[in-house]
């Protein structure tokens, strides 16, 4: 098992304390809740595409572990701007990163690379892609989604 | 510093925790390089080597299936495995060994009961009682044969503290109440309910009750005709047996005038396609094979606990509830959920800017085992305005070592989230 500080990076621990986007979206034209039951985290994504089909704007709220607060705080960083297709591509890395012992780092992942670590602790891998998964419930608006 | 804890033990409670220790094999593996604590006991307790032993035994020596065959494996099965009746009839102080039924584990006890004893009674309108505190197998059967019948789960409320406020309860018990049931140690709070008074309560308007106890047959003397149940259940892998048994008991007279739960085969007494007539209790409930070795298994679980002592199971845990609590409290941020005067070897709580699951984590990497969740009792959580807790329970084999470790184990969580 790998040293804590690699799971719980201070980038990661900023995020949690301070998340970015963390607000309501208004006017939005996609939304979803996305919920944990194992640990009980709980988020509300809202978005707005523009006419190009680019995520305009984007933000959350919700209550969570630091692992997944950060996962979302980062992932609304990073799909800001970007078309629904990069960002589901995004998240196809993205879950390869975090769940396959043999990845390698991604660099065009960024900063979404400081949650590698979470593949060695199986058991909360489900913390950091909730807000991914969410984010795809609202992209095919899907309302809500449970991560079991 | 290990004789005089020792014998601190020894004279505090004739509890010797090293030798009990000594029982259990999965102590003394390291986790992550370090010294397990195990601090998990609520969600399911270790095994000691003679249960291991007990199962393998029945495997390796006299397997067979129960209540059939007329060979010697099969008789030999049979009697160990019916031997074990009576010694849970001596645990929990039962009237009669036919008042015992082999079940799953608490969850599939409560659903017979509500299934064949309460919702034949049950009527629109009419009311199961409950209280805030219930773990989820405690609730949703109850809403299950509510949703069908047309009557309605109500719910006692707590106070703060996590103790069962009586005079909403007695306010809560009407005309329409049909059915009490209520857990007598809550796995999330620690709280020890006062079942006796209500019991006595319910019964003087006739209602029936049963007693959750999957909380307290590990830890307490439990006995069910002073408690004065109707109805008491256990799982055995709470009390350091196998998982996937445990009992149901009943009053004589209900389990007798109760329709079969399940049919198949050993529920019988003759089968024809025009009319099948039923065995009596406890067989009626016990359709299909059971799980033979786990409960001859769980009979040496329960006499392995007989053999320490259930009072001296019962100080010894209260004094590491002690010690716990007074450890945690010098913890900046710390918020115990569950204060009751009355309170098992539970403590629940949340550590202010660190989420539980994230304590889960840090503490399991130094080797210390707590559940983080909301111990399947959701309602409690939502009444806590928390998401989860994080919550050290206490077993027959944890000692002050497993506190300072979870102490040190959350300094180290503080590192991270100050
Ligand atoms: C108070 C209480 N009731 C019922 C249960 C359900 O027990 P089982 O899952 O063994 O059926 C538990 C187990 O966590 C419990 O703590």
């Amino acid at each position: 098992m790998s040293d804590l500080r690699e799971l719980y990076q201070e980038v990661i621990l900023d995020h949690n304390k301070q998340p970015r986007n963390f607000h309501g979206v208004d006017p939005h034209d996609h939304e979803a809740d996305g919920y944990n039951p194992l640990c009980g985290d709980k988020i509300h994504l809202e978005l707005r595409l523009d006419d190009g089909g680019r995520i305009e704007d984007i933000g959350f709220n919700g209550d969570g572990c630091a692992i997944s607060t950060a996962s979302a705080s980062i992932m609304t960083e990073v799909v800001k701007g970007k078309t629904v297709d990069e960002a589901r591509s995004m998240f196809d890395r993205f879950h390869y990163l975090v769940t396959d012992e043999s990845a390698q780092p991604d660099p065009s992942l960024g900063k979404l690379g400081v949650l590698a670590g979470v593949r060695d602790y199986p058991m909360r891998v489900k913390c950091a892609t909730l807000a991914w998964h969410t984010l795809q419930a609202a992209l095919e608006n899907k309302g809500e989604i449970s991560t079991e | 510093m290990s004789v005089t804890r020792e014998s601190e033990a020894l004279s505090g409670h004739g509890l010797d925790v090293a030798r009990i220790r000594a029982d259990f094999p999965v102590l003394h593996k390291p986790v992550n390089g370090k010294r397990l604590a195990f601090l998990d006991s609520g969600a399911s307790a270790q095994k000691p080597q003679c249960v291991i032993d007990a199962e393998r035994e029945c495997y390796e020596s006299y397997y067979a299936n129960i209540h059939r065959g007329v060979y010697q494996l099969s008789q030999r099965s049979t009697q160990a495995y019916e031997g074990v009746r009576p010694i849970v009839q001596r645990f929990i102080h039962a009237a009669d060994e036919r008042e015992i039924v082999f079940v799953r584990g608490a969850t599939e006890a409560i659903n017979l009961v509500a299934q064949s004893f309460v919702r034949p009674k049950l009527n629109p309108g009419d009311e199961i009682l409950i209280t805030e505190m219930e773990h989820h197998a405690n609730i949703v059967p109850w809403q299950m044969i509510a949703e069908e019948t047309g009557a309605k789960v109500v719910v006692a409320p707590i106070f703060d503290n996590g103790e069962l406020d009586m005079a909403a309860f007695r306010e809560r018990l009407t005309a329409r109440t049909r059915f009490v049931s209520v857990v007598h140690v809550s796995n999330t709070l620690g709280t020890i309910n006062p079942v006796e008074e209500i019991i006595t309560l319910a019964h003087e308007r006739d209602i029936p009750v049963l007693v959750d106890g999957a909380q307290s047959a590990p830890h307490m003397p439990v006995d069910v005709q002073a408690m004065g149940a109707d109805f008491y259940c256990f799982s055995a892998h709470k009390t350091y047996g196998p998982s996937g048994v445990g009992v149901l008991w009943g009053k004589l007279e209900h389990l007798e005038a109760m329709p079969p739960y399940q049919g198949g085969g050993d529920m019988i007494r003759t089968v024809s396609f025009e009319k099948t007539t039923y065995a009596a209790p406890p067989q009626r409930f016990e359709a299909g094979t059971p799980n033979i070795a786990g409960t001859i298994a769980l009979g040496t679980a329960l006499e392995y606990i007989e053999s320490v002592g259930r009072e001296a199971i019962s100080a010894h845990e209260h004094g590491l509830l002690e010690y716990g609590m007074e450890a945690l409290a010098e913890i900046d941020g710390m918020r115990f959920i569950g204060t009751a005067e009355h309170k098992a070897g539970v403590i629940s709580f949340v550590l202010e800017g660190a989420h539980p699951h994230d304590m889960g984590t840090i503490l399991d990497m130094e080797g210390i085992a707590v559940r983080a969740g909301h111990h399947c009792t959701q309602p409690l959580m939502t009444r806590y305005g928390v998401p989860a807790t994080v919550r050290a329970s206490f077993g027959m084999y944890n000692d002050r070592d497993d506190v300072d470790q979870l102490v040190g184990g959350l300094r180290r969580v503080k590192e991270f989230f100050g």
